[in-house]
């Protein structure tokens, strides 16, 4: 069979490449000791021989299930794919910004609500206010201070543990007169007429003060959402996929879900169980790939690797 | 026994009891306690999903290190009495506190 793998990543690996590829891992069969980047390394250079595909970068969006059953998978980027049997292993699923809870904000999503700063040109000579302390807080502020008419920094605290450099950078801008600094202080609301126009904090002081803008770009980090895996009819318990354990295919024919977002009587959120699973799904997935062919179970101790 | 409270989103406080000498953190204790709390990175204070308030006992626990604070600086609603309850070590120190459940729901 062959694999084609799309993840909305920019590098295979999931959250091992992309959150800890430095965590050393002790329960990995055979290594007594490896990180996580090195153990993606090795798959890498196992499954090598298979020659699967990679769609990099892109989110899958839509499945379409075909008459003869099979699907064509869409991505965010138009890409399409078409195949026999779909395998979701999204792990935490994907990571969405994190929305404060202020009033009338979902209200105001792409009126002048943004979360993140797609074309900085979006912003030239508006006001935007932005909210939040971490790096991409202050990174944003320091480049939308040349682009836009007034640039805002609302932030919690009253320091920044983000890049020391950074954080300088903001302050000198903020004593410079060039943008407006405004620290202890939370959201509390947004408010317009069809559009953005407005946004409340409050200080340390529990006084509510209010700023005209034109935009808000919340900064608060990324939060794991199940994202589009909530739209395909699949069974879902406490954001996880249920799959039956006898091959791990969901509740949809020729869909299965293996890794950290399944979830089953009895799951560990394990690399090595993850491994079992693949192996029992692809045994199952064999017959929507080859309906006409019988499947031997083959060891490669005696057959090798069966590579393309 | 160590004995905490805890408070769940609906304001509602229950004791919930930890034997001594288990190693966990207070984010396993809470999932084990079928609270719902998202926990997501597993307990690497990752992706602050298991955001707890100290309502009692702030000043007994532990520092918060550098990964925690990291973490709880981007938390929209995170304050002074904030804490990641995955780097939260259960310990006798624990007795008596109150925790309130913030963190992201599944």
């Amino acid at each position: 069979m062959r694999c084609h793998l799309i993840d909305t990543l920019p590098q295979i690996g999931g959250q091992l490449s992309e959150i800890y590829p430095q965590k050393p891992i002790y329960d990995i069969p055979g290594y007594p000791e490896i990180k996580a980047q090195e153990l993606v390394e090795r798959l890498i250079e196992q499954i090598a021989p298979f020659d699967p595909g990679f769609t990099l970068g892109e989110r899958v969006e839509s499945l379409e299930k075909q008459e003869d059953g099979s699907f064509i998978v869409g991505t965010n980027d138009g890409t399409t794919i078409h195949c026999q049997v779909v395998v979701i292993a999204g792990g935490l699923g994907c990571f969405e910004p994190r929305k404060p809870e202020i009033q009338g904000l979902l209200d105001f999503e792409g009126k002048g609500v943004e979360y993140m700063v797609k074309k900085p040109e979006n912003f030239r000579d508006k006001r935007v206010v932005l909210a939040g302390g971490g790096d991409s807080a202050l990174d944003w502020t320091i480049f939308l201070a040349d682009i836009a008419e007034r640039v805002t920094l609302i932030h919690r605290g009253d320091t920044f543990r983000g890049a020391p450099d950074s954080a300088e950078k903001v302050h000198e801008l903020a004593n410079n007169g060039k943008i407006d600094l405004i620290l202890q202080s939370n959201l509390l609301s947004v408010n317009g007429n069809g559009s953005l126009k407005e946004v409340s904090f409050v200080g340390r002081d529990q006084v509510t003060r209010t700023i005209q803008t034109d935009y808000l770009i919340p900064l608060f980090g990324l939060s794991p959402k199940l994202g589009p895996i909530a739209g395909w009819g699949l069974n879902i318990d406490k954001s996880a996929i249920l799959v039956d354990t006898f091959d791990y295919s969901t509740n949809v024919d020729r869909i299965y879900a293996i890794g950290d977002i399944n979830t089953y009587p009895g799951k560990l959120k394990l690399i090595l169980c993850g491994f079992h699973e693949a192996a029992l799904m692809v045994q199952s997935a064999f017959k929507y790939v080859y309906p006409d062919q019988k499947l031997s179970f083959k060891y490669t101790t005696v057959y090798g690797v069966n590579a393309f | 026994m160590i004995n905490i409270t805890i408070e769940d989103r609906n304001g509602e406080q229950q004791p919930v009891e930890v034997p001594e000498g288990i190693s966990l953190s207070l984010m396993e204790v809470l999932k084990a306690s079928d609270y719902n709390i998202l926990a997501t990175c597993g307990g690497m204070a990752l992706c602050a999903t298991c955001h707890v308030q100290v309502l009692k006992g702030l000043d007994d626990l532990p520092e918060a290190g550098n990964q925690e604070m990291d973490m709880l600086d981007i938390l929209p609603d995170a304050g002074f009495d904030s804490r990641l309850a995955c780097q939260i070590r259960i310990t006798e120190n624990l007795n008596g506190m109150i925790f309130r459940i913030r963190g992201d729901e599944h």
